[in-house]
Formats: structure tokens, C-alpha cells, sequence
């Protein structure tokens, strides 16, 4: 307890999402009518890095053995770089946030790693529903939370939002 | 439904007083945009605002009371309670802050739930200069506007009432977020103070040559090179540009504000950079150098196409042509390029000349010089055109007579009534010549289609470099430059919306939340505000260019628009 929130994460309970990734869910309650959901996902492996990074420039090494072009050794590290920044400024999810803020809206917030985040807020008034649906991915049938937008010519639901990872719920 | 309260952070610290601001009906929400101070008279307090309402059009009233106490300045409360006799409302608040503690109370009329009431604090300066930029998917209406934009129009039309700071001798003493001092900066001051003089004299000299302008042009010839010509499309679109920009009436709504800024500021960079290219071609007699080596280039051109006929009359690519069609075609095109090249030497003592002169127009912006490599370009491979469309008529009518003497082959006749295919019955001798016709055709179908197809390519290179260049002048033309720039800048200027921030909070205080502007993506800006253009697009999908260019048609890839008028 801190501060007069409730705060509690699922600790016993451990949560996968639909690649198998482990991921965790926070929630705090700030006030009679306003909460906040973070789905944290696992942070970018040192290990993974460093065998990426060595498997390029070694097989950049052994093309540059062959053809004896430095042009390859450079451009394997750039090539490299821009990648590793690439991935976390806009692949790698760090964790998401849903605050809903009674008679308000709903915001809807991903932090990627590399600090950057994004956010979309939805005023009250255009919120039709939320919902679970379900969607075939592959091979399998999956749920997640989306949130039904009103469209201006009522009443029917224009675009859903999808707001977070929330796959195949596992509680081992 | 709970009660939403929009508080400014300037008058966080603000003194004891009374909360002016706006109800916002439907939504049980209030945004608060000043504090007027004690000591006040209520009656010059009613005058005040009754003055503000009428001056910024927004429905201003007495909120409630707003205190602050300070040591010696006991006995506010029920001072406070007192005032809600004077100023009638509907729902009175009465905020207060205590020392020590960072969150606010209420109290309402309806008894302190302070469950009920959220407090949203806000940034008074960058909500009143940011501009909302929401996903319409229609015109919005009016009356069911949703509450945040109301919220940042109430704010940005309440601007006279921040017209007076704490220096100002006046019997209401405000707190907002100009109170320090009114913010101004002198640069803005001296550019709004020379716009009017400069543009007036621009629209009188674009007037002038207007008058003179058509004069020369209505004439037909003129007319049909002006719209050939790129260059002289785009000075005729600057001229628009400029007659835009330069209009005296200032910028009514916030879209044609950044419309005319954006024009102004690419407008600026354009012929900065031409003036730099002028310079640097200038300098070194590069324009002479340049000059010198277009009429080789222009030999050099026409040998390779020599070459290239020679080497079609031969055996090109092992494919045996027809010996006397080879010859004809081959012959006529090398007399083509003779004449050319008769032309080109003939013109090459004034091209240097030409050429200075006419780099000269490039001080006028990149654009035209660009405009105008695209020009000389269609000019010095013209011949390659006309080689193209002597090939593709050929070929044209090879094919076209192709399939009408097939269907006769067949048995079958085009109805051009009906348009379709029909059977018919031919005589003896019309089948005949037909027949040999068809097969005539058919044997010489090999060599006329290889030179269509040389000639073809190399137009289609051509077109594909001017394509290029036009393509990059439009987007010198329609980049906008100072939207972009604010977005990189001044963020908080374009918004795509807001984000809601809690901030801690202590127990049995409301919710306060922290309102920050949320940036338009980068994206977002380049797609609303592009200044609309002649934009040259391709005019057919893929399918449709191989399809024409199967049946020998004529292509024009690249088509203009002409200028939107908003």
C-alpha cells in the first residue's frame, strides 16, 4: 500500500504471450474511479545481442577473408548499429499501459526500450464498448481486449482499437 | 457524473481569490483561466467580466473561490462561503490548498464528496497556442462538440482576458500566465510592422505583370510552348504562391496561417539555394564550361544512335531482319540524324549565350533550375522522340492491321455498330488479298516491332530522368517546411490530442492529473498541411502502360494536375 493506492502485480500467477514470451501485469488503482493496467514484457537479453552481433561479423569476417573488400567489415557494423537502434526505437515493446480515468477516457500508452513512448487517448464520449474478441491467428484462435469506437453517424462501431498483448493467458 | 475541474499550473501558487472561468455545459466539467485577487469591488469585478464576454465571445463567469492562506489572513473561510450570495451561480466551488500539503480540496454545493471531483491541471501557455488536430471522420458538429476541444477553445479565445499583467494600474488584479508580463518579442514586432509596406508592393508589381503578362501569351503558339514548357508552369505557379502569400488581409483561420507560412518559408529556401547554385555555376565560368560541352554531348548522342541503326540494319542480336524494310527504316532515321546534327551545329556559336542568359533565371529558386534541366533535356533528346512516335505508329498500324486481317482469316468481321465480332461471309478474292496481306504483314511484324522496341526504351528513359526531376520539384514545391519545423520545435503548437498523467497524490485528497499535449506524428503533418500542387503522377496503373505499350498506343506517363483551388 503507498500513498493510498492499491498497488498489486500478479506475481503468482505468471503470464505468457502468443510467441510464448513471459510477460507480467501490474495493476494500481489511484482512486475510487481511476486505474491503471501495465503489461510489462522481458527486457532485451545481453545474451541474444551479443550472439547476433557475433554471428554478422563473423560471417562478415569470412566474406571479407574471401574477397579482401574492407567495405564489407564496415558495412557489417553499420549495418549493425542501425539494426540495434532500429529495433529499440520501434520493435521492442518495453511495457504498456492502460489508465482509465472514470467519466473521462481511456489512455492507451506503449513505452518501447528505447525510452520513446507513444500515446493515444479516447474521450468517454467516443467510447461505444470494451470488449474481448477473437481473432484466428495461424493456426490458433486467440482473445484480446479492444475498445469499440462510436461512429459519428451512430450507432455503430467504426474502428476497434486494439490496446494491448494480452494473447494466451497461461496461470501455471 | 463526476466533477471535472481544469486548473491552470500558474495559479497554483496564485493568492487567495476568485476562480473566473467557464462552465462546460454537458459535460459537467469547469476550466478555470484566472484568479482575480482581493482586495475587489464585486461590482467593478461583474463589470470585468462582463466586458471580457463581450470582447472574447466565450461565456465567462464567477467559478467560485479559490484560497490560499498565508499567516494573518484568518477568518477567509467564511468570507469566502459569503461571496456565493453575491455572484449568483448555479454551482459554486470553493478550492482551497493548504501549506504543507500538495493536493487540493473541494467543496461543492452538493456537500464535499471528494471522490466525486477530479482535478486536471494544464499548461495555460502551450493549450492556449496549441492547435488540435482530431481524427474527423466527418464535418464535426457543433453542439455534440466532445470536451477537450472545447476546453482548448475556451482557452485560446479567452486571450483578451490575458491582455493585463500585474504591472497594469487596474482596479482588477488578475493571476494567469501572462501576469509576470506580457510576453512579446521584438523580431515578431518589426516583421508584422514591415509584412504590410513589402506586401502591398508585391501585390501591385504581381498586378502589373498580370496585365502584361496574358498579352504576350494569348497568342496561340505562345500559349501551346507555355504549356509544354515546365519552366513556364512553374513561374506561373510561383506567381500563384506569391499572390497568396502576399495578400494584406491577414490569416483568418489556423490552416491558412500555416498555408501561407509554409509557402513563405519554402519559397525562401527555394530561392536561397538557387541563388547558391548561381553563385557556385557562376564562379569558375563553370555556366561556360557547361556550355562547351553540350554540343559535343549532343554529337556524341547522335553517334551512338548511328551506331545503333547500323547495327539494327545488320543482324541485331542474331535475329535475321527483312533486308529491304531494314534498309528503308534504316536509312530514314540515319537522314533524321543528319538533319539533326545540321541543326545542332548551326545553333552551337549561341548557346553559350543562351545558356548564361538563362541560367541566370535560376536566381529565381532551385525549382527552376530544375525546371529548366528538364527542359533542355526534352529539348536535346527530341529527336529520340520523334523516333519514337514515327516507331510506334508503325507498329501501330502493323498491329492493328494484324487483327483486322486475322479476323478476316477467320471468317469474322468487327461490327463497328454493335462493337463486337461477327461473322461474315467473304469472297473468293477478298479472302485472297487478304490472305496475302495477312501474311505479308506477319513476316515483316519482327523488324517494325524491334525498332519499336529500341525506340521505346530509349524514350522511356528519357521520360523516366524527366519524371525524376519533376518529381523532385514537386517536392520542393509542396514540402512544408515551417510546419515541420514547428513540429520539431515547438511541439506542443500541433497536437494530435492529450495525455493524462496522475501525479501522487496524498490520501483523502481528489485525483489530480496532469494534462500534456500530445505531438501530431510526424507523418500526420506532412499529410495535412502539403501545399497542394500540380503534382505529376503516372497517369496509368502498370497494367495498363503494358497493355498500351503492347498494342503500339502512344504514351504520355506523366500527367499534370492543374492546381487545386481550395
Amino acid at each position: 500500500m503507498q500513498n493510498g493506492d492499491q498497488h498489486y502485480s500478479m506475481e503468482d500467477e505468471t503470464y505468457t504471450d502468443i510467441d510464448g514470451k513471459a510477460i507480467s501485469l501490474e495493476c494500481q488503482s489511484h482512486s475510487g474511479f481511476c486505474r491503471e493496467f501495465t503489461v510489462s514484457s522481458a527486457k532485451v537479453s545481453i545474451g541474444r545481442v551479443m550472439v547476433y552481433t557475433c554471428a554478422v561479423w563473423l560471417s562478415a569476417y569470412i566474406v571479407f577473408f574471401i574477397t579482401e573488400n574492407t567495405a564489407v567489415l564496415s558495412s557489417a557494423i553499420i549495418i549493425t548499429l542501425v539494426g540495434m537502434m532500429v529495433h529499440i526505437h520501434f520493435v521492442k515493446v518495453d511495457h504498456e499501459t492502460l489508465l482509465i480515468i472514470g467519466s473521462l477516457g481511456v489512455q492507451v500508452s506503449s513505452s518501447y526500450a528505447s525510452g520513446r513512448e507513444s500515446t493515444d487517448f479516447i474521450e468517454m464520449d467516443k467510447i461505444k464498448d470494451i470488449v474481448i474478441n477473437e481473432a484466428i491467428h495461424m493456426q490458433t484462435v486467440i482473445y484480446y481486449l479492444c475498445i469499440l469506437l462510436k461512429d459519428p453517424s451512430d450507432p455503430e462501431a467504426v474502428s476497434s482499437v486494439v490496446p494491448l498483448f494480452q494473447g494466451k493467458r497461461l496461470i501455471k | 457524473m463526476v466533477l471535472k475541474i481544469f486548473f491552470p499550473q500558474c495559479c497554483n501558487k496564485a493568492d487567495s481569490g476568485l476562480l473566473v472561468g467557464r462552465w462546460i455545459p454537458g459535460q459537467n466539467s469547469a476550466v478555470v483561466l484566472a484568479v482575480i485577487h482581493y482586495p475587489f469591488i464585486p461590482g467593478q469585478v461583474k463589470q470585468y467580466i462582463h466586458q471580457m464576454r463581450g470582447q472574447s465571445g466565450v461565456d465567462l463567469t464567477v467559478l467560485g473561490s479559490w484560497s490560499m492562506p498565508k499567516e494573518g489572513q484568518e477568518g477567509m473561510e467564511s468570507f469566502l462561503r459569503d461571496l456565493s450570495t453575491i455572484f449568483p451561480q448555479g454551482q459554486w466551488l470553493q478550492l482551497s490548498r493548504e501549506m504543507g500539503k500538495i493536493g487540493f480540496r473541494c467543496e461543492g454545493e452538493k456537500g464535499g464528496e471528494k471522490d466525486k471531483v477530479i482535478f486536471i491541471h494544464y499548461e495555460q501557455r502551450k493549450v492556449m497556442l496549441s492547435q488540435l488536430h482530431p481524427i474527423e471522420n466527418g464535418v464535426p458538429d457543433p453542439q455534440t462538440e466532445s470536451q477537450l476541444p472545447q476546453v482548448f477553445g475556451t482557452v485560446c479565445q479567452s486571450e483578451p482576458l490575458f491582455f493585463l499583467d500585474k504591472y497594469d494600474d487596474s482596479p482588477v488584479k488578475l493571476t494567469h500566465w501572462q501576469s509576470e508580463g506580457r510576453e512579446g518579442s521584438i523580431i515578431v514586432e518589426l516583421m508584422k510592422q514591415a509584412s504590410t509596406p513589402v506586401c502591398l508592393l508585391t501585390t501591385w508589381i504581381l498586378t502589373l505583370s498580370s496585365v502584361c503578362l496574358p498579352r504576350i501569351l494569348n497568342v496561340r503558339p505562345m500559349r501551346f510552348i507555355s504549356s509544354k514548357l515546365s519552366t513556364c508552369v512553374q513561374l506561373s505557379y510561383r506567381t500563384e504562391h506569391l499572390q497568396t502569400v502576399s495578400s494584406p488581409t491577414r490569416a483568418t483561420t489556423h490552416n491558412h496561417f500555416m498555408r501561407k507560412a509554409n509557402i513563405f518559408v519554402s519559397f525562401f529556401v527555394d530561392v536561397s539555394l538557387g541563388l547558391l547554385l548561381v553563385s557556385w555555376m557562376y564562379r569558375e565560368n563553370r555556366i561556360g564550361k557547361l556550355a562547351n560541352t553540350l554540343v559535343p554531348a549532343a554529337d556524341h548522342i547522335a553517334k551512338e544512335l548511328e551506331e545503333l541503326l547500323q547495327w539494327l540494319m545488320g543482324a541485331p542480336a542474331g535475329l535475321k531482319m527483312n533486308r529491304a524494310l531494314d534498309q528503308v527504316l534504316g536509312r530514314f532515321f540515319l537522314y533524321h540524324i543528319h538533319l539533326w546534327i545540321s541543326y545542332i551545329h548551326l545553333m552551337s556559336p549561341f548557346v553559350e549565350m543562351i545558356l548564361w542568359y538563362v541560367g541566370l533565371s535560376a536566381c529565381l529558386g532551385l525549382t527552376f533550375a530544375l525546371s529548366l534541366l528538364s527542359d533542355i533535356t526534352a529539348l536535346l533528346t527530341f529527336h529520340i522522340y520523334c523516333f519514337y512516335v514515327y516507331g510506334a505508329r508503325l507498329y501501330c498500324m502493323t498491329v492493328y492491321g494484324l487483327s483486322s486481317l486475322w479476323r478476316l482469316f477467320r471468317g469474322k468481321k468487327w461490327n463497328v455498330l454493335r462493337q463486337r465480332v461477327d461473322s461474315c461471309s467473304y469472297d473468293l478474292d477478298q479472302l485472297f488479298i487478304g490472305t496475302l496481306l495477312f501474311t505479308i504483314l506477319l513476316f515483316l511484324l519482327p523488324t517494325t516491332a524491334l525498332y519499336y522496341l529500341v525506340f521505346t526504351l530509349l524514350r522511356l528513359v528519357v521520360v523516366m530522368f524527366q519524371g525524376v526531376v519533376h518529381l523532385s520539384v514537386d517536392f520542393i514545391n509542396s514540402f512544408p517546411l515551417f510546419s515541420m519545423g514547428l513540429r520539431l520545435f515547438r511541439s506542443y503548437r500541433l497536437a494530435e490530442g492529450v495525455k493524462f498523467r496522475v501525479l501522487c497524490e496524498e490520501p483523502g485528497t481528489p485525483l489530480h492529473l496532469m494534462m500534456d499535449i500530445n505531438p501530431l506524428k510526424v507523418s500526420r503533418v506532412v499529410q495535412t498541411y502539403r501545399t497542394p500542387t500540380y503534382s505529376c503522377y503516372p497517369k496509368d496503373s502498370w497494367l495498363a502502360l503494358c497493355k498500351k505499350l503492347f498494342l503500339g498506343e502512344l504514351i504520355y506517363p506523366w500527367r499534370y494536375k492543374t492546381t487545386k483551388i481550395d
